[in-house]
C-alpha cells in the first residue's frame, strides 16, 4: 500500500508544476500585449532605452495626443466598423441558407459544389487579389467600401462550420417541424439558427477577429484615405518620420485593438463556449 | 374521420427493395399496431403514411383522398417520434404551440387547447421549462401533447415508448390506451416489442421482410396464428415447432401449454431431460432435451433438473405445412404423434 502522505505531497507538487506551467503560458501570451499597453503610455525616449522597460518610469500621454493629431481615429475606426458589420451582416445571410442546403437538402451536384467550397476556402488571399481587384476596377468600383466586402461575404469556412453543426441536429427534429406544417424558411429561422447559435457566434466572432486586423487586403484594396481603415491607418503612423515613433504607434495599436478588447469583456462567456466548441467539433 | 387505405404499396431505397406490394386497411378509430423484427418495414411504411418517405410506388389514401402530392402538414396527422424530436430551444408550451401558430390558428384558440391538452397529460407546471430540464416520461408527455394539441385525424407513433424504462413503459402503455378510449382517433403504433403490440392494439399487422405476415385481434394472433412467423413471433418463449414428428408437417405448441404431468387425453407425449431452468417469479422456464430437439416450458410446476416427461393436449396443438403456413389438424397427424 502506497502512503497515504505520499499521495497527497505527490498531488501538491503536481498541482504546483500545472500552476506553474500555466502561469509560464499567461506570460508569454500577456506580455507583448502588456508592453503594447505600457509603451503607449511612456514618453518618447523611454521607449528606445536600453534595457528596456516594461511599465513606464514617468507615466505620459504622450503618445495618445500624438497619435489623436496624426490620425483622424474617428474616421479610421467608422471605415472598419463599416466594413466589419456589413460583412457580418452580409455573410449571415448567405452561409444560413448554403448551409442548410448543404447540410439538409438533395440535390444534384450538392457533393461537387461543397467541394468548390471548400476549395475557396483553402485559396490563400495573395493568389486571388490580383483578379479580384481586376474585377473591381472594371466594375469601377475601386472608390467604394464594396472591394473589402464582398469578397469575405461568401465565407466558406462558416459555411463549412455551420454545414458540419446543422448535419448534426437529428433529422426527427426537422421532420417534426415538418409535420407541424413549418416552411422550410421557417424551420431555419424558429428550429435551425437557434439551436445553431453557438456555432453562428463562433463564426460571427472568428470573421470579426479576421476582418478587423486585415491589413493586406484593405492596404491594396484602397487608393485613398476616404475607405481605409484603421489597421491601414495605424500602419502609416509609421512612416511619417525617419524613427519610428513607438510610443504614437503603441497608442494607434491601443485603439485598433480597443473593440476587440471590449467585445471580449462583455461576451466572455460566450467566446469561451465558441472557442471551445470550435476546437471540438 | 381516418380511414387510411394502403395500395399496392411499394418502397425501394437505391436498389434494395424494402416494400415489395403491401395492401393495408386501417379502420377509422382503431388501435393498430405495426409490429415486427428491425428493417421489417414497419417504420417505412409509417413514414410513408406520414408523407416523410416518399413511396416508389403505389396509393396512400386518407379518407378515400390520394395524398401522394400533400406535404406532410397538410394531411392532418400528428407523429410522436421514439426520440421525441422536441424542439430543444422552445419553452414546453412553444413546443406544443409550434403546430398551431404554423396552421395560423387564433392566439386565444391556442391558449385553450393548450391549457386543455396540459390538463389531460399533467404538464401544467412545466410549460415555461425547457426539454433539457424534464425527465423522459415528462418529454414524452410533451411529445404527446403536440400531437393531441393539433387535433389531428390520425395519430402516428414510431416507437414513441421504447427510450422510457420499464416501470414507466408500463405506465405510459395504459396511458396510451386510455387516451386512445377517450379521443377515439385512430392511433398507428410501430413497435418491435410484442408485449406493447399484444396489450396496446386492437388490431396487429405483424410485418416481416415488408411482407404483412398476418393482420389480426391480438387474441387471434396468439390463438391462431397463421404461420410459424407468427407462432414464433408472438409468445415467450417463442412457439416450439418440431419438424421431426410427421413427414412434412410441421407440428407447433406454446411452451406455455406443455405439461410435466397428464393422463390419457394427451395428444404427445415425449421423454426428455431438463437441461435448465430459470426461475421467472410465479412461474418457471425450462429447457428440456428431447430426441426431438430442444423444447422450451413454461409451467409453474417446480421441477428438479433431470429426466421428465413433456404432455400436450390435442387442442393446443397446430400443424404447418413445409412453406410454415398454418394447416388443419387432423386425425391423421395426431394418430403419427408419440404417446410413449
Amino acid at each position: 500500500m502506497e502512503n497515504p502522505n505520499t499521495a497527497r505531497m505527490l498531488r501538491c507538487v503536481r498541482s504546483v508544476i500545472s500552476a506553474a506551467f500555466k502561469l509560464l503560458v499567461i506570460f508569454i501570451v500577456a506580455y507583448p500585449f502588456l508592453w503594447m499597453v505600457f509603451t503607449a503610455f511612456k514618453p518618447y525616449r523611454e521607449t528606445i532605452t536600453y534595457p528596456p522597460t516594461l511599465l513606464p518610469t514617468t507615466w505620459s500621454l504622450e503618445g495618445l495626443t500624438s497619435c489623436l493629431a496624426e490620425l483622424d481615429v474617428h474616421h479610421f475606426m467608422k471605415n472598419s466598423l463599416v466594413v466589419s458589420i456589413s460583412v457580418l451582416i452580409l455573410q449571415y445571410i448567405v452561409i444560413i441558407p448554403a448551409a442548410y442546403a448543404f447540410a439538409r437538402v438533395r440535390f444534384p451536384g450538392r457533393s461537387l459544389l461543397f467541394g468548390i467550397v471548400l476549395l475557396g476556402f483553402m485559396i490563400p488571399q495573395q493568389v486571388t487579389f490580383v483578379p479580384v481587384y481586376l474585377i473591381f476596377s472594371k466594375a469601377k468600383a475601386l472608390q467604394s467600401y464594396w472591394p473589402q466586402i464582398l469578397p469575405f461575404v461568401a465565407n466558406a469556412f462558416g459555411i463549412f462550420l455551420l454545414r458540419q453543426y446543422f448535419m448534426q441536429i437529428p433529422e426527427e427534429i426537422i421532420e417534426s417541424a415538418r409535420m407541424d406544417s413549418a416552411s422550410e424558411p421557417k424551420i431555419i429561422f424558429s428550429i435551425m439558427i437557434p439551436m445553431a447559435r453557438t456555432a453562428l457566434f463562433t463564426i460571427g466572432l472568428l470573421s470579426f477577429i479576421s476582418l478587423w486586423n486585415s491589413y493586406f487586403w484593405p492596404l491594396i484594396m484602397t487608393t485613398k484615405n476616404t475607405f481605409r481603415p484603421l489597421s491601414v491607418g495605424v500602419a502609416m503612423l509609421k512612416s511619417v518620420d525617419a524613427s519610428i515613433p513607438w510610443h504614437t504607434l503603441m497608442a494607434g495599436n491601443l485603439f485598433l485593438t480597443c473593440p476587440i478588447l471590449i467585445a471580449y469583456l462583455f461576451a466572455n462567456k460566450q467566446i469561451r463556449k465558441a472557442f471551445v466548441y470550435s476546437g471540438i467539433k | 374521420m381516418g380511414a387510411i387505405r394502403l395500395i399496392n404499396l411499394r418502397k425501394d431505397y437505391g436498389k434494395e427493395n424494402v416494400i415489395p406490394n403491401l395492401n393495408l386497411d386501417i379502420v377509422d378509430g382503431s388501435f393498430t399496431v405495426l409490429v415486427g423484427p428491425s428493417g421489417c418495414g414497419k417504420s417505412t411504411t409509417l413514414r410513408m403514411i406520414a408523407g416523410l418517405e416518399k413511396p416508389t410506388g403505389g396509393q396512400i389514401l386518407i379518407d378515400g383522398v390520394d395524398v401522394a402530392n400533400m406535404a406532410p402538414g397538410k394531411r392532418d396527422l400528428a407523429m410522436v417520434f421514439q426520440n421525441y424530436a422536441l424542439y430543444p430551444t422552445m419553452t414546453v408550451r412553444r413546443n406544443i404551440e409550434f403546430g398551431l401558430i404554423n396552421k395560423k390558428v387564433p392566439k386565444a384558440k391556442r391558449d385553450n387547447l393548450i391549457d386543455d391538452v396540459c390538463e389531460i397529460v399533467g404538464l401544467t407546471p412545466y410549460l415555461d421549462r425547457k426539454p433539457a430540464n424534464l425527465s423522459g416520461g415528462q418529454r414524452q408527455r410533451v411529445a404527446l401533447a403536440r400531437a393531441m394539441v393539433k387535433e389531428p385525424k390520425v395519430f402516428l407513433m414510431d416507437e414513441p415508448l421504447s427510450n422510457l424504462d420499464a416501470k414507466l413503459r408500463a405506465s405510459m402503455r395504459v396511458e396510451l390506451i386510455e387516451l386512445h378510449k377517450r379521443l377515439k382517433t385512430t392511433f398507428i403504433y410501430v413497435t418491435h416489442d410484442q408485449t406493447e403490440a399484444m396489450s396496446m392494439g386492437d388490431v396487429i399487422v405483424l410485418m416481416n421482410k415488408g411482407i404483412i405476415m398476418q393482420q389480426s385481434s391480438p387474441k387471434d394472433m396468439y390463438h391462431n396464428p397463421e404461420n410459424t412467423f407468427a407462432a414464433q413471433f408472438i409468445g415467450t418463449p417463442p412457439m416450439n415447432i418440431v419438424d421431426s414428428l410427421v413427414p412434412g408437417i410441421s407440428i407447433g405448441f406454446r411452451p406455455e401449454k406443455v405439461a410435466f404431468a397428464g393422463d390419457g387425453s394427451a395428444a404427445l407425449v415425449l421423454n426428455g431431460t431438463i437441461v435448465t431452468k430459470e426461475q421467472l417469479g410465479a412461474e418457471y422456464n425450462y429447457s428440456v432435451a428431447t430426441a426431438e430437439g430442444k423444447i422450451m416450458v413454461k409451467s409453474e410446476d417446480d421441477q428438479e433438473p433431470g429426466a421428465c416427461r413433456l404432455f400436450v393436449r390435442p387442442e393446443h396443438l397446430f400443424a404447418f405445412d413445409r412453406e410454415g403456413k398454418r394447416t388443419g389438424m387432423s386425425e391423421a397427424i395426431l394418430a403419427r404423434l408419440p404417446r410413449v
